[in-house]
């Protein structure tokens, strides 16, 4: 038996360290292996709250309501019904969170040619003017009231 | 960065106008079927008996184990956070073909490739561990795993294991580079590699660089250390070069033929692509000098009887060449696979870089990493038994 | 006796307290926002609807985007952009396309008026796919379906690999140059989990995409899919998609 056993031993110590390999791996999986991966599915629980922990730019028309109720109503009665505040306004979570901090006024004529410039793409019942041909200078603003737009300012 | 959007023809998505694997992802699998190629013509001898290549065996081992070794250090360039690449071990993703082939390397690097070198110079490395003096001598006393038992019956237990090994290997190889062909094929986003002929047409292009490589190599290092090439053993290697030429043709012949006959959606804007960014390197390196002409120089040698050193330097332009066809082979997998759009509107352009993180000056320098490596293994193990007998010493000596 | 027996029931008692304990500990460890007050990932199904005959491609969406999940500028990277497309004579195998920016600045008129031709926009983003290719092709588990049908991206864990960008059939997939690792339309999950909307929807003008839960029977969707003709991106590829479109031709890549 041990004469069979010494023909086959460097077979044994090859294993061996086969094994410690595997082991050793195993070993570094347990303490490598971050927190929470697998609670919920292959990947790391705590990704979920990274991923919700990214600070807001844009506040949503609700909190805009909270203090500019008159153009709220404005722009609920008129064609804009739909336009969010800060579809136009931009980013305003700064803004609502800090009402001191003033954010910067739309363009009266930029900011609404970026909608309503005539395009051969945009669906043709969307109002749409030609910007040489429709008030070429001057702001839109000074027939077209911004948050309620019908003629008369 | 805007030179780049110049470099667009039509369509592409927005995020599709940068390429997203570079010339390291070809390098990747041309390498690792360099490795599974060198390790099949090496079985030949000890599992099928074909006598005549067994000069290449040690030789052919150790060149697959020097191009493993490099395998893993053009994805490691590539990876834009290298340093978290051990989480494809630590939770690889069972779904996912590229984590399970980190395991498919390490079942071939160890369990195979390694073990095998080892039985196989078990017997040299405790004769060199007695021999050797100075510092490498415990080099040569660790691989021995302090074990100095080189008896006819241990040597028979070591052979027989490695046999068995042998045989378990070539299913492994085949594995090996199968599933990179895999990791491309089972993409079904992209209609330039997904098809199930993938995985086969990158085993056998594989294999044929594998056996082109092995056959240049021994005649190189043989010339290099003045020993005599076996006429019988390139013969032999050469043969099974052009079955598997044949065999490898054939496979993208078919799959050429297949597209061109169903011609789905993707057909159209895949052919103007092969017809423009990618004619010279599809149509002129990879089928025409890189397959055809090595083909038809085998065929050659195959029907027509040439003298020795026509047959040598016939078999030496067509392993090169055929080195340059499968490289452009991957290349073209690789590359032309994110050269046209998603959207079958519109190609983009690759911009390799020269001394970047991704760039030529790295591939080129990973290619050669292999050679230097070998150098070292072959100084360490030498794959010869014999001493050299260059033949004007041996003429010099009859006179 | 009953020595031993307090013994026994006393340290059993410290065994599964200690047991207990050390699980919670995990889970508290891992930040559970299961257990985080208001949103449960179950009670949700997000997805969007997109109104392709509202879309007038004013690009308030991919700008809002940009802003509101820090974007890189370059125009090559974009978790939203629109699509201009442009089909003459009704041949849909061949439209023009063009999204000069993603969209971000407009789109500079191209075309005329009155040429007979079929004109549209078509915005895109990340279809948070119920059978993602991009989730079963990641290596280590850095891209996932949470649980209430949003595909989300580790970047602490992501190796940017590039596997997921390749898998994904609708090129919504970059890698930040600023990290190195894979980044994509997240759903705006910071704000759909807090009861906002998505910024792409919150700043569209017309309504033309809308976020929606398909496990609140409240939601418009349900009359939406029920309203309009319904389509998917790529259809064929069965990647369960979900972000649904009215009105989309079928010239649309």
């Amino acid at each position: 038996m041990r004469a069979l056993f010494k023909d086959q031993e460097h077979l044994a110590r090859m294993a061996g360290l086969f094994v410690a390999g595997i082991v050793a791996f195993l070993v570094l999986q347990q303490l490598l292996v971050p927190k929470g991966f697998g609670l919920y599915g292959h990947y790391r629980a705590g990704a979920l709250d990274d991923n919700r922990a990214r600070p807001v730019s844009f506040a949503g028309q609700a909190a805009c309501a909270e203090c500019h109720t008159d153009q709220a109503a404005a722009r609920k009665a008129g064609k804009h019904a739909r336009v969010s505040c800060e579809a136009c306004h931009g980013a305003l979570a700064a803004h609502a969170a800090n009402p001191e901090s003033k954010p910067e006024k739309p363009h009266g004529r930029a900011t609404c040619l970026k909608c309503h410039t005539a395009n051969v793409a945009k669906p043709a019942k969307f109002p749409q003017v030609e910007p040489s041909e429709h008030a070429e200078t001057g702001l839109c603003t000074e027939c077209h009231q911004a948050h309620n737009p019908g003629m008369g300012s | 960065m805007d030179s780049l959007l110049h470099g667009v023809e039509g369509f592409m998505y927005p995020n599709e106008i940068e390429l997203q694997w570079s010339v390291l992802i070809v390098l990747y699998p041309f390498i690792t079927g360099l490795v599974a190629g060198a390790f099949i013509l090496a079985s030949l001898e000890r599992v099928f008996r074909v006598e005549a290549v067994k000069p290449t065996y040690r030789l052919a081992l150790l060149s697959a184990l020097a191009f493993l070794i490099v395998a893993p250090l053009p994805l490691q360039l590539h990876l834009g956070r290298p340093e978290r690449s051990l989480e494809m071990y630590l939770t690889p993703h069972t779904s996912s073909a590229m984590a399970m082939f980190g395991f498919v390397y390490l079942w071939y690097l160890m369990a195979v490739l390694v073990l095998e070198i080892w039985l196989d110079y078990r017997k040299d490395i405790v004769l060199l561990a007695r021999s050797t003096t100075g510092p490498l001598r415990w080099v040569y006393k660790a691989m021995s795993l302090g074990s100095d038992n080189i008896s006819p019956r241990a040597l028979e237990v070591d052979d027989k294991v490695g046999y068995f090994l042998t045989v378990i290997g070539i299913p492994s190889a085949f594995l090996l580079h199968g599933y990179v062909g895999f990791i491309f094929g089972s993409i079904k986003a992209n209609p330039w590699w997904s098809t199930p002929l993938m995985p086969i047409v990158f085993l056998f292009s594989a294999i044929v660089s594998g056996i082109a490589l092995v056959m240049l190599m021994y005649m190189v290092t043989s010339w290099f250390t003045g020993r005599e090439i076996s006429m019988p053993c390139v013969d032999t290697i050469a043969r099974y070069l052009f079955y598997a030429f044949v065999i490898d043709f054939s496979l993208e012949m078919l799959d050429l033929l297949h597209r061109v006959y169903e011609s789905d959606e993707s057909f159209k804007t895949l052919d103007f692509m092969v017809h423009t960014r990618l004619y010279t390197s599809q149509v002129i390196i990879q089928i025409v000098i890189g397959t055809l002409v090595p083909l038809g120089l085998l065929a050659l040698t195959q029907l027509v009887r040439l003298s020795e050193s026509a047959r040598k330097g016939t078999y030496a332009l067509a392993g090169v060449l055929t080195l340059m066809g499968i490289f452009a082979m991957r290349w073209n997998v690789v590359i032309g696979g994110q050269l046209f759009s998603k959207s079958y509107l519109g190609y983009t352009t690759y911009k390799m870089g020269f001394a970047t993180r991704e760039g030529l000056l790295p591939a080129i320098l990973l290619m050669l990493l292999p050679f230097v490596i070998l150098w070292v293994l072959v100084r360490l193990l030498p794959p010869w038994h014999d001493e050299p007998h260059p033949p004007a010493e041996g003429a010099a000596q009859a006179a | 006796m009953t020595d031993r027996r307090q013994f026994l029931e006393s340290s059993t008692k410290l065994l599964l307290l200690t047991g207990a304990a050390a699980l919670g500990w995990d889970h508290l460890q891992a930040g559970e926002p299961e257990k985080a007050p208001n949103y449960h990932t179950a009670d949700h199904w997000w997805a969007m609807a997109i109104d392709i005959e509202q879309c007038i491609g004013c690009g308030n969406c991919v700008r809002a985007c940009k802003t509101e999940n820090d974007v890189p500028k370059e125009p090559y990277y974009f978790r939203t952009w629109v699509e201009r497309y442009h089909v003459e004579g009704g041949d849909i195998e061949r439209p023009q396309v063009d999204s000069p920016n993603g969209g971000y600045d407009g789109f500079p008129e191209k075309y005329h008026a009155g040429d007979g031709s079929k004109n549209f926009f078509v915005p895109k983003l990340c279809n948070h796919c119920a059978h993602s290719p991009c989730v079963q092709v990641c290596p280590v588990g850095a891209t996932f379906e949470a649980a209430d049908g949003v595909v989300l991206v580790d970047k602490s864990y992501c190796l940017g690999c590039r596997y997921c960008v390749q898998a994904c059939p609708y090129g919504c997939r970059y890698i930040d140059p600023r990290t190195n690792t894979v980044d994509k339309c997240s759903l705006c999950y910071h704000r759909i989990t807090k009861g906002l909307t998505t910024a792409c929807c919150e700043t569209c003008p017309t309504g033309a995409r809308t976020l929606a839960d398909l496990k609140n029977p409240k939601d418009p969707i349900h009359e939406f899919l029920r309203k309009n003709k319904i389509q998917v991106l790529k259809p064929q590829m069965a990647t369960g998609a979900k972000v649904y479109y009215a009105g989309l031709d079928g010239s649309v890549r």
